[in-house]
């Protein structure tokens, strides 16, 4: 049985399955068209309003299970066929969509809705709803109007004969018998109903009416109330005993007697709680399950090791000691990569959330754009996939924008009228592959390297190659849009994306062919718990470089290193000059070596790395094996330190420190910034 | 633990001016901390220096897979070093800074006992001018005619000490 | 007190209810829908149960139906909670067999009340 949970946890849960309702919402409605109108869908889709609205009401968010209410009156004529599924009906849905996550961040966040926008999306759907059906009732939440209690002593006189099958829907009249009882003083005559005939009794059903005289301080609302449920299938009558002042009459509304409600003071709650993100997540059973397997596993591989510490083997049995270790060994990995599987979630709710996007943007843009999705089920860290959002949703903006082009020119060009704009995920080695790809337009270079010439990015008359032409379009600051455009052209650049994806750990290359169109090709690790390591010893140390930042490794001899005067030592890697380091210098480590080891030998390693599209060289006294490693921070009981992006703990128990490749690049460029205006080695 | 905490009698109230202290050795004097500050005592073992960080700080080890910075009590306070012995031992403490609490191991000559002093006996440490231990000396007491030195271990390692060393 | 069998598909109302009712003293199991519902109904006996109405696989009212041809729930109170107000539903609802119908949003006042009405006290 689980746990119970305060009300802000509640509140966490109602606010992620919220969010989940309102991806169900979009997705199903970006498959319906007019032309298919799947029953199921819109059921889905209704479902889940219907419970939004629910939700949001019982939690006190009634702006959100108000509006949602319209939302919800038009999604059930559309599943009843009092409705079509129109492209005008699937437009304001999809905006209401829009204007409920809206609502659902500002009551998380407790910020401000755009208030304006869910305004004018409401009279859309008041519009629709008045429109066309004006038989459909309007809302809502009818309040009930409180009498004013005068609590004077009245007397009711109340018949109640109930259907013979009362009993089968679990309604039992003593029941009810005894609420009035509790209300004030009662006295009850019990008769058998005229047609009640002993030789063809029903031992289940009921034969008796009752006549009963109510006394107190009872409003008859409060009387109805207790017969409310039952009253269609009984005959009811109530009359009061003695003339009263104001005759009330109270029809039997609709929407029920509980339907009032006080609301469980939400701000209150809100303010004790602040609503942050306390980053949940959603685990299948089948992850669970695998990772208890493999707990219980290593139970009975304890167990089999435990024997022998339990009897003297005498040092005869260190074979069945090593089979035990390594199945031991097995396992611990297994059960690593299991619990890891934990955060692991499928890229394709990323994914779905394009198809709007690309719908909306070529509508706007006036482009025709068919989105292909594979690899939705490829699976990513939740925090990997979080921080990929904005990176991606630019680059499909791009795409849009400046990759496809419009349907005269596509024809023109000899290409379909509409372009395909190709989402992909898939596993490569040990990373996370991510492609956006189009069939567009492709880079200009030529336009490309201008500008960049402007910019004084590029110096004139320097001979750049394809593919260092197309990696311009990282520098900050760089743009070929002739005009800024106002759908990608949002001041986030692409040196933005390049950087969120260095932040994660990935890089991102580029291919262009003018006229045929670009891919970007984006590689993540798996996760960022767990790194691809490259370890190398440095002195006595081990240090540990990102796999994926390492671009090659070249033995150097002395003479090849060149010192350049305020710069530091620079390597010519083919026809780049690179900045080097010694890590030992790097770190400040040089009393711990005595002598470097390596100017005995014919040359030295260097280790050539890459961050943000800049390299750099690192000399290391050896290279070790490569393995992944478990990153912990260094902050945790110290300090973050300046180079290092974290620590792990090797096979022997040891602590090796993780090398920051990205921190360490930036600040050779600070240097060189600092020191150089201008580089003169290049 | 917890439990015992939570079952205190009235009576051990009255006692609450008393505290436990491990004692340890550093220099022929004996020092004391709060034991409810020690997580463990702990042979010494390699560590993996850390660079850019002051020369107290050894560097960090590997402690039940947390990683955590090792600190020289001696350099710490400006005291000869001596080669590490077989009494040599790491004392993990929880120290606690403003911004958050921590984990960190001192290496101390040897450990020594454990005794309970009353709190209203510690007296203010004399000041010796300038010395470096004076930051870290919570007071003295005197504990069966010895003379202990309690320490005030969450400034053993300061933030913006440290902080200013890895911004360099 | 009462076992009471809740069954919702929203797991925030999940928590909600039996938060409120397990408060309360009752004895709450909790499923997702009325498929769930109607296989733990089967395996164990209840007091209560406490139904929303539009869930995927099988949804409240045909939950109800279900449980009503079980020889064991021919009496038990089930109450249907849901945001659901529609006359027509209330009554196919009642067609099956419900015993009363609650609307959300409720407050646990309101519900434990509306438990207490249907619920037996012990003894009698």
């Amino acid at each position: 049985m689980s746990l119970d949970l305060d009300m802000a946890e509640i509140h966490a849960i109602f606010f992620e399955e919220s969010a989940e309702g309102v991806d169900v919402m979009e997705s199903g409605l970006l498959n319906l068209t007019p032309e298919t109108t799947d029953i199921e869908t819109i059921n889905n889709i209704f479902r889940a309003a219907h419970s939004m609205k629910g939700g949001a009401a019982t939690f006190g968010f009634l702006d959100i299970s108000g509006f949602t209410h319209g939302v919800e009156t038009i999604l059930d004529q559309m599943r009843s066929s009092q409705r079509d599924a129109t492209e005008e009906v699937i437009e304001v849905l999809l905006a209401s969509v829009d204007c409920i996550r809206d609502m659902l961040n500002a009551a998380q966040q407790q910020s401000e809705a755009d208030k304006a926008n869910i305004d004018s999306v409401q009279r859309r759907i008041d519009a629709l709803l008045n429109n066309e059906t004006a038989a459909v009732k309007a809302p809502v939440d009818v309040k009930k109007v409180t009498q004013s209690s005068s609590g004077a002593l009245k007397a009711w006189k109340i018949h109640y004969a109930p259907d013979g099958n009362i009993f089968k829907t679990g309604n039992e009249p003593k029941r009810l018998l005894r609420e009035l009882a509790s209300m004030g003083e009662i006295s009850v005559i019990s008769t058998l109903s005229k047609d009640a005939d002993f030789e063809s009794m029903d031992p289940e059903s009921c034969y008796t009416c009752w006549d009963i005289e109510l006394r107190g301080e009872v409003e008859k609302d409060a009387i109805l109330e207790v017969f409310e449920w039952v009253s269609n299938q009984s005959e009811v009558r109530i009359e009061a005993l003695e003339v009263m002042a104001e005759h009330i009459v109270v029809p039997i509304s609709e929407s029920a007697s509980v339907s009032e409600t006080k609301v469980a003071a939400p701000k209150q709650l809100a303010t004790q709680s602040a609503p942050k993100d306390s980053g949940s997540i959603r685990v299948s059973i089948d992850k669970i399950d695998m990772l208890l397997n493999l707990v219980g596993e290593l139970v009975i591989t304890q167990s089999m090791l435990a024997r022998f510490g339990d009897r003297d083997t005498g040092g005869n049995d260190t074979q069945g000691l090593r089979d035990g270790l390594l199945v031991l060994e097995r396992h611990t990995r297994e059960l690593q990569e299991s619990a890891m599987q934990i955060r692991m979630l499928p890229i394709g709710a990323s994914f779905s959330r394009f198809k709007r996007l690309v719908r909306d943007m070529s509508t706007k843009l006036g482009k025709k754009v068919e989105l292909q999705l594979s690899g939705e089920n490829t699976e990513l860290d939740k925090t990997v996939l979080e921080k990929m959002s904005d990176p991606l949703v630019h680059l499909v903006r791009n795409s849009l924008d400046h990759g496809i082009e419009m349907p005269a020119d596509r024809i023109a060009a000899g290409k379909p009228e509409t372009g395909i704009l190709h989402l992909s995920a898939y596993h490569e080695g040990g990373n996370i592959v991510i492609k956006v790809s189009d069939d567009g337009a492709g880079l200009n270079q030529k336009k490309i390297l201008e500008k960049a010439i402007e910019r004084g990015i590029v110096a004139p008359g320097e001979v750049l190659s394809d593919d260092q032409i197309n990696n311009l379009i990282f520098q900050p600051g760089f743009s070929t849009a002739d005009k800024v455009s106002d759908l990608s052209g949002r001041g986030v650049g692409m040196d933005v994306v390049r950087r969120n994806i260095m932040d994660l750990g990935g890089r991102v290359d580029l291919q262009s062919t003018l006229g045929k169109g670009s891919t970007l090709k984006i590689r993540l690790p798996l996760t960022l718990a767990i790194l691809d390591g490259q370890l190398v010893r440095v002195g006595d140390q081990v240090y540990i470089f990102s796999l994926l930042s390492i671009v090659e490794t070249v033995l150097v001899s002395k003479g090849q290193i060149s010192k350049v005067v305020g710069t530091g030592n620079v390597y010519r890697l083919r026809e780049d000059y690179i900045p080097v380091i010694r890590l030992r210098e790097a770190f400040d480590m040089a009393s711990e070596s005595l002598f470097s080891e390596s100017e005995e030998k014919k040359g030295e390693l260097l280790v050539v790395v890459e961050s943000d599209g800049k390299k750099m060289g690192l000399f290391v006294d050896e290279l070790l094996e490569q393995q992944q490693v478990v990153i912990k921070s260094l902050e945790e009981n110290y300090l973050p330190v300046k180079g290092l992006a974290g620590a792990t703990i090797l096979g022997d128990g040891n602590v090796a420190l993780i090398i920051d490749v990205p921190g360490l690049v930036h600040s050779m460029d600070m240097r060189q910034l600092e020191k150089t205006p201008q580089s003169s080695a290049a | 633990m917890s439990n015992e905490a939570l079952q205190l009698s009235p009576s051990d109230m009255l006692h609450a001016d008393t505290n436990q202290y491990l004692t340890f050795m550093l220099n022929g004097e004996e020092y004391g901390v709060e034991i409810l500050r020690v997580q463990g005592i702990q042979g010494w073992d390699t560590v993996t220096p850390i660079p850019s960080s002051p020369r107290y700080v050894l560097g960090v080890m590997n402690l039940r897979g947390a990683i955590v910075p090792i600190i020289d009590l001696r350099k710490r306070f400006d005291m000869d070093s001596i080669e590490f012995g077989p009494t040599t031992v790491i004392i993990v403490v929880r120290v606690e800074s403003t911004d958050k609490g921590r984990t960190i191991g001192m290496v101390v000559d040897a450990v020594s006992e454990v005794y309970r002093v009353d709190e209203q006996t510690v007296q203010a440490m004399p000041d010796f001018g300038g010395s470096v231990r004076a930051d870290f000396i919570k007071g003295l007491s005197t504990v069966d005619d010895k003379m202990l030195i309690l320490l005030d271990i969450d400034k053993l390692l300061t933030i913006k000490e440290v902080a200013a060393v890895a911004a360099a | 007190m009462a076992s009471i069998l809740a069954v919702d598909d929203s797991p925030s109302m999940r928590q909600l209810v039996s938060m409120t009712l397990r408060k309360a003293g009752h004895e709450v199991h909790s499923v997702e829908d009325g498929t769930d519902a109607l296989s733990f109904a089967k395996e164990n006996g209840v007091d209560v149960v406490l139904t929303d109405v539009h869930m995927p696989n099988m949804d409240g009212i045909t939950l109800t139906s279900e449980l009503r041809r079980l020889p064991s729930y021919r009496f038990t109170p089930i109450l249907m909670l849901t945001t659901e107000s529609a006359s027509d539903m209330k009554m196919r609802g009642k067609e099956a067999g419900a015993t009363g119908w609650i609307v959300k949003p409720f407050d646990a006042e309101a519900l434990l009340r509306i438990l207490d009405r249907v619920l037996e006290p012990k003894g009698e």
